[in-house]
Formats: C-alpha cells, structure tokens, sequence
C-alpha cells in the first residue's frame, strides 16, 4: 500500500504497482503449495495510480498471485481495482466454484457504493471469470455493463490501450511450457498425501522373500522399490506435463505411462546387472502405472479437459492401472525368488 | 487449442440455434474459440474442443446453450465419486 485515496465513497488503499522481494518470495512459495490456501488479500477497491471518475474499473479475485500480477501489469496506469472475496482461489478456479460470480461481483458494486466512485457504468471482467458471472444479470441486478476483458492480465493494457478491445489472441487460452512447468511442483508434492502410505507399504513387500522377511531385504531391495516411486512421481507429475504435446495418444493415463516407461530405462540401467525378467516388468509395470495415475491427475491443471472427458478417460484406464500396479507388486514380490532378487 | 486436443465424441455442448439472436457473447466468453456468428446466428465451429467450463451456457441470455459444467479434473472427479456421486466442484488443491 502506498497511501488512501478519498473519494465520494471513502478512503480507497493506494496499491504499488511493483512487486517487492517479499511477493516474489511469497510468489515462489505458493507455487510450490505451502500455505497456499492462506495467500489472500482483503476483497474490496483499491487505487492504481491516480485514477478518477473516468477511469476504469477492473475486476480480480483475492489470490495474492493475482493480485500481484494484476497489479504489476497495471504500473503507470491509473485505474480501479475491485478485488472480490474468492477465498484466496484464482479467478477461472473461482469461477468453477462459484466465489467469482454474479452476486459476489453485485455485492461489492452495491456494497462500495461505485456508483458514487465513478461516473460511467462499466466494469472489466476478466474473460475467465465468464464462468461464474453472467454478464447480462449484473447490468440488470446493478446497472453496470460488464466488458470482457482479455484472459491474460499481461494483455491489459494492449485491451485498454485499444479502447477496451480484445484481439482474437487475447481471447484464447494458451498452455505454453513455462505455464506447465510453474504448475508441477505442487502436482508432484499432491502424491504426499497417499505417497507415504506407498512408501511404508514398498518397504514391506520388498522385506518378503525366501528368507520369509528379512530386514536386509527391507533396507536393499525397499529403497531400490522407494527409488521406483519417486522416478514414477516425476514421470507423471513433471516429465509428462513438460512433454505434453508431444507424448502419443490424447488421454493423460496414456502419456503418463508412456513418460513412466521412458524414465523406467534410465532407472534400470543404474541398476546393477544381471537383472532377471521379473524385476524389469515389476518395474516397467509398476513406474507407467503410477505414472500414468499422476499425469492423469495433471488434466485439473490444464485448461482443456472436459469433465466428460475426464471421467471418460478415467473409467476407461483406472482398472488398466490397478492391473499393471497389482501385476508389478506381485512381480516384486517374486522376483525375491528368482536370482539374487533384482538389486 | 493450438498444439492440444483432447478425447474426441465426448463434450456435453449443445446449442438451440432457434432461441439464437446472434448477440456473439458466447463466442466472446468461450476460452477455444469453438463459436462463430454466421447470418445472425452462432454455430459451434469445433465441439471437441469444448472443455465444458459453462462460461458460454451462463452468459447466453437466451437460454440457446446447455451444457454439463464443471472441472476436468480428476482429483476432483475421484472426490465426487468418494462423496457419492455429488458434482465434481473442484478440491481442496484446485
């Protein structure tokens, strides 16, 4: 904040439109998911630059990464700023869950008083919040005609610079790689939540052998099984969004177990020889199974998947995944029998 | 999307091209460009890249677009089959 501004409805917060070290720290840190759900900003209105009764309002949601972008992309501009309460959630996320909607956007237009802050009746939405608000209810509900922004803050000002006009390029979304590769930290930290459960039952399974159950056994073959996950967690949570366009077939189960068997290579061929035929389709089987079961979870980041067509997608590979899982623990467990146990 | 497509035959989109008035939201809002406004009316160019997010449904003042929103996620999907088949609105983690 940077100072209040006084107008016919209060004093309004001044926001910076350049971000400090603590937002690119506080930046970094969401995306790698800690304290994410508590990265918010007060909903309300807030003053970029030195704006007027002219001068545009743009709407957001109240995820602080929002906010920061929105804002930065804002410098030198003088503009409204009406944040709404989305429970610190992105706008098109919100949008989905209905915080960034059509009586959310009515209640702070009312609430504020904009009407006495500015003098024209339009607000800029972004285009993705379309899927929560209903642009023809608000100008019925408040007055204010709601103008679509472009889907990328970036593109503000080229959209305001145009006298509010979007190109077709602004109007589309877009999944380049540095967009996928930002989103996979917290993709591949998401397994935690069952991943510790895996580990803990590898351990186990890889402590059976001729020798009924051995600790040795626990310690040299469990780790060898543990490195297995970790490889199969970074095939589906990093290898397969990074390499998304290119992989073969459309569904994400089908990429994720063609990203497991490529990574399964490498991790063989650290392993020490001979290695018996059991090992090797323990390994193929079990890294493209829970490969293929992470990157099917990466279709809720993108922003092309159908419901339907997830659902679709899952029916159809979930009992394949189940089949390769089940196979690739019993081949592990065999393989204890055969040679000198696969590590 | 350039560079992307997913399952083919699948999306839930459909538009009543009698109710049309060829106002263009829907072709505005829609994040894949699938419509376009031909004669006064809007005709869905590419239904297979329809990712079903309900922003086009929604702003038709009409009533000419239904569609099944939601998430094409499938945490989201696997939560909603775990609480007995409600809606899939989007975890915890979306």
């Amino acid at each position: 904040m940077t100072g209040v501004l006084e107008t016919a409805a209060g004093a309004v917060p001044r926001v910076a439109t350049a971000p400090t070290w603590r937002d690119r720290i506080g930046g970094w840190r969401v995306r790698w998911g800690i304290r994410r759900d508590a990265y918010r900003v007060d909903p309300g209105l807030y003053a970029v630059g030195d704006p007027g009764p002219d001068s545009p309002v743009l709407v957001t949601a109240n995820y602080k990464l929002t906010f920061d972008v929105v804002r930065s992309d804002l410098a030198g501009r003088d503009a409204w700023l009406l944040v709404l309460d989305t429970r610190g959630i992105n706008v098109w996320c919100a949008a989905g869950k209905r915080t960034f909607s059509t009586d959310e956007l009515v209640r702070w237009i009312d609430g504020i008083g904009l009407s006495q802050v500015v003098a024209h009746r339009r607000v800029v939405l972004p285009q993705l919040g379309a899927t929560g608000v209903a642009a023809h209810v608000v100008r019925e509900r408040t007055g204010f005609r709601v103008l679509w922004g472009p889907v990328r803050s970036a593109d503000l000002p080229a959209f305001l610079d145009a006298g509010m006009k979007a190109t077709p390029e602004m109007r589309e979304v877009t999944f380049p790689a540095y967009d996928r590769l930002v989103l996979t930290p917290v993709e591949v930290l998401g397994t935690a939540s069952y991943g510790w459960w895996v580990l803990l039952a590898l351990f186990a399974i890889s402590g059976l052998g001729p020798w009924v159950f051995s600790l040795g056994a626990v310690w040299h073959r469990g780790f060898a099984a543990v490195s297995v996950f970790i490889a199969a967690t970074l095939a589906g949570g990093l290898v397969a969004p990074m390499l998304l366009p290119w992989l073969p077939g459309r569904a994400f189960s089908v990429k994720g177990a063609v990203s497991g068997l490529l990574v399964g290579i490498p991790v063989l061929a650290l392993w020490d020889r001979p290695l018996d035929a059991a090992t090797v389709a323990a390994v193929l089987l079990g890294l493209s199974a829970l490969s293929s079961f992470v990157a099917m979870n990466f279709t809720g980041s993108t922003p092309y998947t159908s419901p339907s067509g997830v659902e679709r997608e899952m029916r159809r590979s979930m009992p394949w995944q189940a089949l390769a899982a089940a196979a690739s623990v019993a081949l592990w467990i065999g393989s204890a029998w055969i040679g000198k146990g696969g590590v | 999307m350039k560079g992307y497509r997913y399952l083919p035959d699948v999306a839930t989109l459909t538009l009543d091209r009698e109710k049309c008035t060829g106002c263009g939201l829907c072709a505005t809002v829609c994040p894949h460009r699938i419509f376009v406004v031909e004669d006064g009316r809007a005709r869905i160019l590419d239904l297979d890249a329809c990712m079903e997010c309900g922003a086009c449904a929604l702003n038709c003042a009409w009533d000419a677009i239904e569609v099944h929103a939601g998430v094409g996620c499938a945490s989201a999907i696997i939560g909603s089959w775990l609480r007995g088949g409600a809606a899939p609105s989007g975890g915890d983690r979306c």
